[in-house]
């Protein structure tokens, strides 16, 4: 298996040498300045180059994002299909998605093409990602069905992009400012700026900084009733220990090549947070306090060097620091520090075999490493080397794609026993999973495709799993995650002057996964648990969503977009736990709602624009036993925002006022951490 | 028609299924036996609950009419914000007054053991196991003296409570987190584990004088001590846990008078019971090997100091059992109760044997049934 690898590895790494060996004339590519002078700029910087999917993804862009009152990544994302959050609640709190109930280590989170690791325990805060630089957020089930990509692009069960914004200039300007300060509720001041400048013709620059700080204060309110509806007890508190200090800095290149374009940028993020902790009986505040340091430099070049073949290539290296502290010493003293590096190098090849098929091979390398004061630390290394044989075919009305991607990963590690190092371990695993994703449209006059995808995948233990003192298990195997999915889109363009379009879609889906990493109690004593390979789930689900536009007279525009998930998501891990009603066996698993959606709509007028969005998140359990002492409300917030622009001669002004959750729903995401009630947000955003 | 489409969906979501208040969580009654004649009235069961969670609650069995209620505490004291709180640790009757120990609460729990009514709550940061002596209860607690120190590491002490007015009125330094004690010949000892200094464990018992209330003594026994029990003899039976690699987890039974360790058991133990001269001890142990759990169960003779009894239960349930994680023996009937703690996450159960391990009920618990406190 290991040989099959290096000779695909070769193949794809000798292809690209072949490629950039091959002597540019004799493809008679066109001069830079031809290029580069035949191409409209706006295009090129302003839109991606069309994607060639065979099923398209769900996305918010620029403008939708900010009309969600989202502050970060995981806000935006809510309004998917599909996705849902598990959020600790606060300016701070950690926020991490599941897709279509896989769990949060299958999905795969990519930042201007790249994606964004954490070998430690395989989940990334999307809380961490502030919006203010984010252009675009896509979501991709299955994988993004293009096959000209990395071999990491086809590696995870359902896939998160995060494109950053792309300069663009108007007529004659080499200099964009944009400043930008949030502020309102739990003491949030939050400045931002962004710079754009024109550095030549073909090479663009970027800046972007942000500074977050909050104290993260807010009221909660729990309150109990009897059976008869009178007061049992009613208690108002404020949740403490949620400030945050967070610093941002980016910085970008964008550059075109004749037949080609490359970006580059470095990224930094610092901050410094309290963690507000379980609210439970006798204990209103916390006092864990962490710290992150983010940092990665990364790259991408993309060149056509004939009309047939084309070449990517991706290149990272990052590295993230991360403190726990738990101060408090009538419980246990905790410092724990963490280094994560990260290097990744990546090659694409596209190769158009014949008219309407194409062929893709695509290699990578990774290398991760992790390491830690502790004692006991086992010191791991991962080498990843992945390799994706991907083919497309279209035809009229068909378009189909089938990729298969080879994993190789070997692991090393310190192996311990409680009291010293009694050697290394290396590990090694070599899997090949495959995708296959249809699309038909039926109709050759109405925008109306049928489409379907079957892929398996697998995640890595990661090294907490494996690893970590005491709980992890060095014999575990991959988890799977196997997914059928069908569906239908319909987009309808009006010629009416109040209808401009609308969009609808509905996908139904199975997925299996199987070897579910879940910890297990072990041995004598408290909290002593061991990672194992023993959980099943099979989940069946239905995502739907509509949107519609509108122009109605004296110049408003209406948009409104619905989605709605249902979710079976049962845990059919144990067999034998089918005793009584509490038993886990195909209960519904942790805190996935059976019926979940959103619904926004906005309204824009001259400068004027209003929007409302609202979020459903129907009851849950916080275990696979449904009993009603562990069923969770569900939770559902309305979100309005009025924003105002003013054009002060070249520059723009734009005033935002939020009022989030307008209801004062004191709500739970997860039991025991109490979100926020009403709050608001003050937005200035200044152009130059 | 687009337009009411999308009204009507979202009135659908919003009619599916809505927010209603919050309920005290209502008791469960369950008939599991039929009513039996015993002089002991009935037993709590405090139920640990995983941390965080919230989840600790108390259930209740009644020998005169063979119902066990699940989750007592939230109709008895409906006013009580948060409920009883997070991860039980320790249950006691002393008197006509019911202790929970709940650890992550930081608090004694006190009620009335007629009704489960509140009667107070002792505030004890980190509290694990409880013992009582006159007028005190004695309180074992990992929470150490407050420094500003990076490598300081937490001795854990003992507190000493009026249990008239629920004041801490002492406390006295011991070894590194205490966890179980005993209280015999107006000593106290005290079990101390080291949990939090892996792999550096604790392997001391803690002697303290009662009248003086000091240390007077750290007797080596094992690393991980966990639980300490006084037998008729005057001495100390103190299980350890073992690092759960090379060292595993035994009983020893330590002499006072002898000042000396009189024998050691190689039984592994997770939580024992003593009835007169019987220890009852269930276990489970993780193996390497075979990458699982093993049970097992055992009666110790005190005064034997030697193995009575491999596996007390005798009708194979015990293959049923994932975590047998406390064991208790009703000092009139001498039915023997076995809890199982499962995943942790779910549900538990509550297994009832006759002396001879035939099984005679079984119910379902809350999270992690971790003692029981019989009711005489």
């Amino acid at each position: 298996m290991l040989r099959l690898f290096s000779l695909i590895f070769s193949l794809a790494v000798a292809g690209s040498i072949f490629a950039a060996g091959s002597p540019a004339g004799a493809v008679s590519l066109p001069d830079s300045t031809d290029i580069s002078s035949s191409l409209p700029e706006l295009q090129v910087f302003a839109a991606p180059p069309p994607f060639r999917e065979v099923i398209p993804s769900q996305h918010l862009n620029g403008e939708q994002l900010e009309k969600l009152n989202s502050h970060n990544v995981a806000d935006a994302i809510r309004y998917f299909s599909g996705a849902q959050i598990k959020d600790y609640g606060g300016v701070g709190g950690v926020k991490t998605v599941d897709i279509r109930s896989m769990g949060t280590n299958h999905l795969g989170v990519f930042y201007d093409g790249i994606q964004l690791g954490n070998a430690q325990n395989g989940q990334i805060d999307l809380g961490k990602f502030s919006l203010d630089n984010i252009e675009e957020i896509s979501l991709y089930n299955g994988q993004k069905s293009e096959i000209f990509q990395p071999a990491k692009d086809f590696g995870s069960a359902g896939t998160i992009y995060l494109r950053t914004r792309r300069p663009v200039f108007k007529e004659g300007k080499r200099l964009n400012l944009n400043l930008t300060f949030r502020t309102g509720s739990f003491g949030l001041l939050n400045p931002s700026c962004r710079l754009e400048y024109k550095l030549s013709k073909n090479v663009r620059a970027t800046l972007n900084s942000e500074f977050t700080y909050a104290n993260g204060k807010y009221r909660f309110r729990y309150r109990k009733v009897f059976p008869n509806g009178s007061l049992a007890w009613d208690t108002t508190a404020t949740r403490r220990n949620g400030d945050i200090h967070a610093f941002r800095i980016e910085a970008g290149l964008f550059g075109i090549i004749p037949m080609g374009d490359w970006h580059a940028k470095v990224y930094y993020y610092d901050s410094a947070k309290g963690i507000p902790g379980a609210i439970v009986n006798n204990v209103w505040k916390n006092s864990q306090r962490q710290w992150d340091r983010n940092f990665f430099a990364q790259g991408s070049l993309r060149k056509t060097i004939s009309s047939r073949y084309e070449l990517m290539v991706n290149a990272k290296y990052a590295r993230d620091y991360m403190k726990y502290l738990n101060p408090d010493t009538t419980l246990m003293y905790i410092n724990n520090r963490f280094y994560q590096d990260e290097s990744y190098l990546s090659l694409a090849n596209k190769v158009e075999i014949l008219e309407g098929w194409e062929a893709n091979i695509s290699a990578d390398w990774q290398w991760n490493h992790l390491s830690s004061p502790m004692v006991n630390f086992s010191y791991p290394t991962r080498h990843t080397l992945l390799t994706a044989l991907a083919t497309s075919w279209r035809r009229s009305a068909f378009k189909a794609q089938a990729s298969i991607l080879g994993s190789f990963i070997f692991d090393r590690s310190l192996i311990n026993d409680g009291y010293s190092i009694l050697g290394h371990r290396s590990s090694r695993w070599a899997r090949f999973t495959p995708a296959v994703f249809l699309s038909w449209r039926p109709l050759e006059y109405e925008d109306f495709n049928l489409r379907a995808f079957y892929k398996r995948i697998f995640r890595m233990p990661t090294f907490n799993d494996l690893y970590y003192t005491d709980i992890g298990n060095a014999d575990l195997k991959p988890e799977y995650a196997t997914q059928y999915d069908f569906g239908a889109q319909w987009t309808h363009g009006f010629a009416s002057t109040v209808w401009h379009s609308i969009q609808l879609s509905a996908d139904v889906y199975h997925n299996r996964i199987s070897d579910k990493i879940i910890a297990v109690p072990k041995g004598t004593g408290q909290y002593r648990w061991m990672m194992m390979n023993i959980g099943k789930v099979r989940i069946f689900g239905l995502d739907a969503n509509a949107r519609a536009d509108l122009s109605l007279p004296y110049g408003i525009d209406l948009s409104a977009s619905l989605s709605y998930t249902w979710q079976s998501a049962r845990d059919f891990s144990d067999p034998e736990d089918s005793l009584d009603e509490a038993g886990t066996y195909k209960g519904q698993i942790a805190y996935i709602p059976r019926h979940s959606g959103s619904f926004t709509a906005g309204a824009t007028w001259r400068r004027l624009a209003l929007n409302y969005s609202f979020i459903y998140v129907g009851e849950r359990w916080d275990n696979s036993s449904n009993i009603p002492v562990n069923y969770v409300q569900p939770w559902y917030t309305s979100d309005l925002s009025a924003s105002y622009s003013l054009p002060l001669g070249k520059t723009n002004l734009k005033a935002t006022l939020e009022v989030n959750n307008l209801l004062n729903q004191q709500y739970e995401v997860i039991r025991n951490y109490p979100m926020p009630g009403r709050n608001y947000k003050l937005i200035f955003q200044f152009d130059i | 028609m687009n337009k009411s489409l999308f009204y009507l969906l979202s009135l659908t979501l919003l009619l599916a299924s809505c927010r209603s208040d919050d309920i005290v969580y209502p008791a469960e009654v369950n008939p599991v036996t039929p009513p039996q004649a015993s002089e002991v009235v009935g037993f709590y069961l405090l139920n640990e609950g995983n941390m965080g969670s919230n989840k600790c609650t108390l259930d209740y069995f009644d020998y005169s009419d063979g119902i066990y209620t699940r989750n007592v505490y939230g109709e008895a004291n409906p006013d009580v914000p948060k409920e009883l709180g997070d991860v039980g640790n320790d249950l006691k009757i002393y008197g006509s007054r019911l202790y929970a120990v709940i650890n992550c609460s930081n608090k004694v729990e006190v009620m009335n053991v007629a009704n489960t009514r509140r009667i107070g709550q002792i505030d004890i940061p980190n509290c694990r196991y409880i013992a009582f002596h006159g007028a005190y209860a004695y309180v074992t607690s990992y929470a150490g003296p407050v420094k500003i120190d990076p490598d300081y590491t937490q001795l854990g002490y003992v507190a000493k409570v009026d249990t008239a007015t629920l004041e801490v009125v002492d406390k006295v330094i011991v070894g590194y987190q205490p966890d179980g004690l005993a209280v015999s010949n107006g000593r106290i000892y005290v079990a101390n584990s080291g949990g939090y200094r892996v792999p550096n464990y604790e392997n001391t018992l803690s002697v303290i004088d009662i009248d003086s209330f000091r240390e007077i003594e750290k007797v080596e026994i094992d690393i991980n001590l966990s639980r300490v029990t006084a037998d008729n003899q005057g001495r100390i039976w103190v299980a350890s846990r073992g690092d759960y690699f090379s060292k595993s987890s035994k009983l020893f039974c330590y002499d006072p008078q002898q000042k000396k360790v009189v024998a050691t058991l190689d039984t592994p133990v997770s939580s024992f019971w003593l009835d007169d001269d019987r220890l009852y001890i269930v276990a489970t142990s993780w193996s390497y090997e075979t990458m699982s759990t093993k049970t097992s169960t055992c009666i110790v003779n005190t005064a034997t100091l030697s193995i009575e009894k491999e596996g007390f239960i005798t009708d194979g349930t015990d293959a049923k059992i994932k975590v047998p994680y406390t064991v208790a023996v009703s000092p009139d009937t001498k039915d023997i109760y076995v809890s199982d703690a499962r995943t942790y996450v779910n549900p538990g159960y509550l297994y009832c044997f006759s002396s001879d391990g035939i099984l005679k009920w079984q119910v379902r618990t809350g999270d992690i049934p971790s003692s029981i406190a019989f009711v005489r």
